[in-house]
């Protein structure tokens, strides 16, 4: 999986290509994890690359979520489709987390 | 050829393998679109546990079955470890908020809901895991509100 992340103004943009699992979901932890630091952050996790997420690749994004809100930031997911947006509503991921057909509508929402 | 065995060291490293090998099945099983994720989804999640569980003590192997039937394309995982049927274990609360929400348990739910039929049994030392996934379209699909 292809990780890519930038930073626009107080936004940390992550873009994830391919596969999130068990193999994947260590090494994105990693690196997401140095982006949810002692400060307050807004983070956006950007799925349109995204075409698999396993049990391994949500437990990662339950951990930034909860590190992130515990430290008065916002975690925002854009662009989640097709089977992955099907994961998540089985899991009941799609009731807990901040989703957005778009980059922009999320911008807009944080203000 | 209707069915086919890969034995694989239980290790997390191996799931690449084992993906490619139930994929290969997926492509002849003439199996919908949307329910070819469920099969990769849902073998994924059995043998991530089986890497996790199975074998606390030392290192132990799994072995993946496919095997095309009739009516449905089937994936069975087995173990050496003790005795463990995964389909005991509760799914989690899936309506918990955020802070409260807890991950374990959701591998299960998904071999659970992705597949058409799911069963465990205990054969010769080994914990077996059969799951059965419908073929031809509109017959059945992968059910969310399972």
């Amino acid at each position: 999986m292809q990780i890519q992340i930038s930073k626009e103004g107080r936004v940390n943009f992550i873009s994830l290509t391919g596969k999130l699992d068990a193999v994947t979901a260590a090494d994105f932890e990693r690196q997401a994890i140095t982006l949810t630091g002692p400060d307050p952050c807004f983070l956006f996790i950007y799925f349109s690359q995204l075409d698999y997420i396993s049990s391994a690749g949500l437990r990662v994004l339950l951990v930034m979520a909860k590190r992130v809100q515990s430290k008065g930031g916002q975690l925002h997911f854009t662009n989640v489709t097709g089977t992955v947006m099907k994961v998540f509503e089985i899991s009941g991921f799609g009731a807990i987390f901040r989703m957005w057909n778009s980059v922009p509508e999320a911008l807009a929402a944080i203000g | 050829m209707t069915s086919a065995t890969l034995r694989l060291p239980a290790q997390v490293g191996h799931l690449t393998e084992a993906v490619a090998f139930v994929e290969q099945w997926v492509d002849h099983a003439e199996l919908a679109a949307d329910k070819k994720f469920c099969v990769t989804l849902a073998m994924e999640e059995a043998f991530i546990n089986i890497c996790h569980y199975a074998y606390p003590d030392q290192d132990g192997t799994v072995q993946l079955l496919c095997s095309l039937e009739k009516d449905f394309f089937i994936v069975e995982l087995s173990d050496a470890g003790p005795p463990f049927d995964v389909l005991s274990i509760d799914s989690p609360d899936l309506e918990a908020g955020l802070m409260e929400r807890k991950v374990g348990g959701l591998g299960i739910h998904f071999i659970r809901t992705l597949s058409d039929e799911v069963s465990y049994q205990r054969l010769a030392g080994h914990n077996i895991l059969r799951m059965q996934f419908a073929r031809s379209p509109g017959v059945a699909s992968c059910n969310p509100n399972k």
